[in-house]
């Protein structure tokens, strides 16, 4: 059962899948790491934008990952929307930790029902040339559905970082994260900042459907599983940390893929969440924590 | 409500249900109400820990499967009655809320949550690898021959439910009215500060969380007998996580009839949408009632009603 090459398979295609789930991930590093927003319908956007990219490949074949960047600015004026009714309904007045949890665990449950109402519980798929081909470097294999992902993942992670650290507003919103109330003695406004964050993380939901339904066929209750992945690596990675969220997120998909390689499939949705409690457990600042 | 009003409304509840038995034979009635008086008994569960002392549980259904469970595992093995396997569900759901109640100790507010969320997967993962139960199969369960006086199975069990359910009302409202009450109530409102002035807040919690899975675990208990057949899909169902967070968020979280209220209004709703509309919109409609009551009416129905109450009192 164990050998060289099911070993270097399982660790490749982990670091593939890993880069994938930095994609995924993201959105829910700028939301939940820099503004403490717990927004659990994080990966049910990543399923809209699945179902977006679905549509207009099989409707128009457009490329899917052509779609989720082109999607992605309605992604934002959406999140940019439900940061709004969020902060005046909870967030002004306090009730975010139990209302506010509430709220995104509602508005995922209705995501995924209407999803369900419309398209059924059978599972998409989408066609483009590069999905069903193989690169074989030695004995090791590189698929291009989860080569394809890793790679725009990659370029996704490093321009979100570099927006992060460079631009003006990237920067504002790392302040807002570190004192609100200095900021607003800077004469900046919190919510707007924290608006237009929320909005670019769920611009990322679209980029990462589209990756998510290149990978593999998608149903609209796949996006549950990922609930956990996309904590354990945010908490893992030290809370808002990009470089930790993609180091963190190599390090589930390694793990993942080794367990499911060497203990069945039906073991891995455990793992993140293995990985999430012991995280929290020993080391709760995560890998890089910002405290 | 007064001790004498409050006992009396219960027994009246009792009666009317066990003359229901007697009137009515159309099956479909007991299959619904047994749905809603399950769904009250979750949300009434819920709402001890998530709305006396502000633990938000996401992981109901994992509490609720590992009653049902316990149930398929006992009779499988033993072949034990009903209420022996009642009691062994709410065994097994107080243990592992036990358990939960120790996390309390690291995790707080949303890490808490989450890790209710991961406690609910990792035991679906379990199940479904656990072949003696059936797996992701699922496994059937034959409906015993003996019903006591009653005309059918299902009423039998739809008085269990209401029985049950009612134990579960006192349950919550003996522990809100009480010292133990005023304790988590102080443990919601600033649990450093309740710390601060001697209340015993790990006890308090511990308390909490095993009464909640407990509660749950005894909902999920006869449900394998309800459907027949059982499959992780269905006893781990996203809708009963949601469902039971709903109901009293909509009826209101701070008062023990709170989640009462809640759940006979969406649970009727429910089954009313289910009948003349469909069984998908049945599901929807709880999750937008409960994004639209928490946006408009955060305290719920109970702080609606107090707040009229109190103003035409002034």
């Amino acid at each position: 059962m164990f050998s060289a090459d099911l070993l270097a398979n399982a660790v490749v295609s982990g670091i593939l899948l890993g880069g994938f789930y930095a994609a995924v991930t993201i959105g829910l590093a700028i939301v939940f790491g820099q503004l403490d927003i717990v927004n659990i319908a994080h990966p049910a956007f990543i399923i809209v934008g699945a179902y977006v990219a679905y549509i207009l490949n099989s409707h128009f074949g457009l490329d899917p990952v052509l779609v989720g960047i082109v999607a992605a600015p309605v992604f934002f004026f959406a999140g940019a929307l439900i940061y709004r009714v969020y902060f005046f309904a909870f967030e002004r007045t306090g009730q975010e930790s139990l209302s506010g949890l509430a709220f995104f665990f509602g508005l995922m449950f209705i995501i995924e029902v209407v999803l369900i109402l419309i398209y059924g519980v059978d599972y998409r798929l989408v066609q483009a040339d590069y999905i069903g081909q193989t690169w074989r470097v030695g004995f090791v294999d590189f698929p291009l559905r989860m080569l394809v992902p890793f790679a725009v993942s990659l370029a996704l992670t490093v321009a979100i970082h570099a927006y992060m650290s460079r631009t003006f507003i990237g920067r504002a919103i790392q302040a807002v994260a570190q004192d609100r109330v200095a900021l607003q003695l800077m004469g900046a406004d919190p919510v707007r900042i924290k608006q237009w964050a929320f909005g670019l993380g769920i611009a990322t939901a679209a980029i990462a459907g589209s990756l998510l339904i290149v990978i593999g066929p998608v149903e609209p209750s796949v996006g549950r599983q990922y609930i956990g992945r996309v904590f354990a690596i945010v908490v893992l990675g030290g809370m808002g940390s990009i470089q930790g969220m993609f180091i963190a997120a190599l390090i589930l998909g390694v793990v993942e893929s080794m367990v499911s390689t060497f203990a069945g499939p039906s073991w891995s949705p455990a793992v993140a969440f293995g990985v999430l409690a012991l995280t929290l457990a020993l080391r709760p600042a995560g890998l890089f924590g910002r405290q | 409500m007064k001790p004498v009003a409050f006992w009396g409304a219960l027994a009246a509840v009792l009666a009317a249900g066990l003359a229901l038995t007697s009137v009515v034979a159309n099956e479909y009635y007991y299959n619904a109400l047994y749905v809603i008086l399950q769904a009250t008994m979750m949300a009434v569960a819920w709402n001890i820990l998530g709305g006396f002392t502000g633990y938000v549980n996401f992981g109901s259904a994992g509490f609720f499967a590992i009653g049902a469970y316990t149930t398929v595992a006992l009779n499988k093995a033993l072949g034990l009655p009903l209420p022996l396997l009642i009691l062994a569900g709410g065994a097994v759901g107080g243990l592992v809320g036990l358990g939960l109640g120790y996390l309390t100790l690291r995790l707080k507010g949303v890490y808490f949550a989450i890790a209710t969320l991961a406690m609910a997967i990792v035991v679906e993962t379990l199940v479904n690898n656990w072949s003696y139960v059936g797996g992701a199969k699922g496994s059937y369960m034959l409906t015993p021959e003996k019903h006591l006086w009653f005309d059918s199975y299902i009423q039998m069990l739809f008085v269990v439910m209401l029985l049950l359910t009612l134990s579960a009302v006192a349950v919550s409202r003996a522990l809100s009215s009480s010292r133990l009450g005023r304790g988590l109530a102080a443990i919601r409102d600033d649990e450093v500060a309740a710390e601060c002035a001697g209340v015993p807040t790990l006890r308090l919690k511990l308390v909490s969380t095993t009464v909640m899975g407990a509660m749950m675990g005894i909902a999920g208990a006869p449900f394998p007998y309800f459907v027949t057949y059982v499959e992780p899909g269905s006893a781990f169902s996203l809708f009963i996580a949601v469902n039971a967070i709903a109901m009293p968020m909509i009826g209101g979280t701070a008062h023990w009839l709170g989640p009462v209220i809640g759940a006979l209004l969406v649970g009727t709703t429910q089954e009313i949408v289910k009948v003349t509309v469909s069984s998908e919109m049945n599901v929807l409609i709880v999750g937008v009632m409960l994004v639209v009551f928490i946006t408009l009416a955060p305290q719920g129905i109970v702080g609606v009603a107090r707040k009229y109450l109190r103003r035409r009192a002034a």
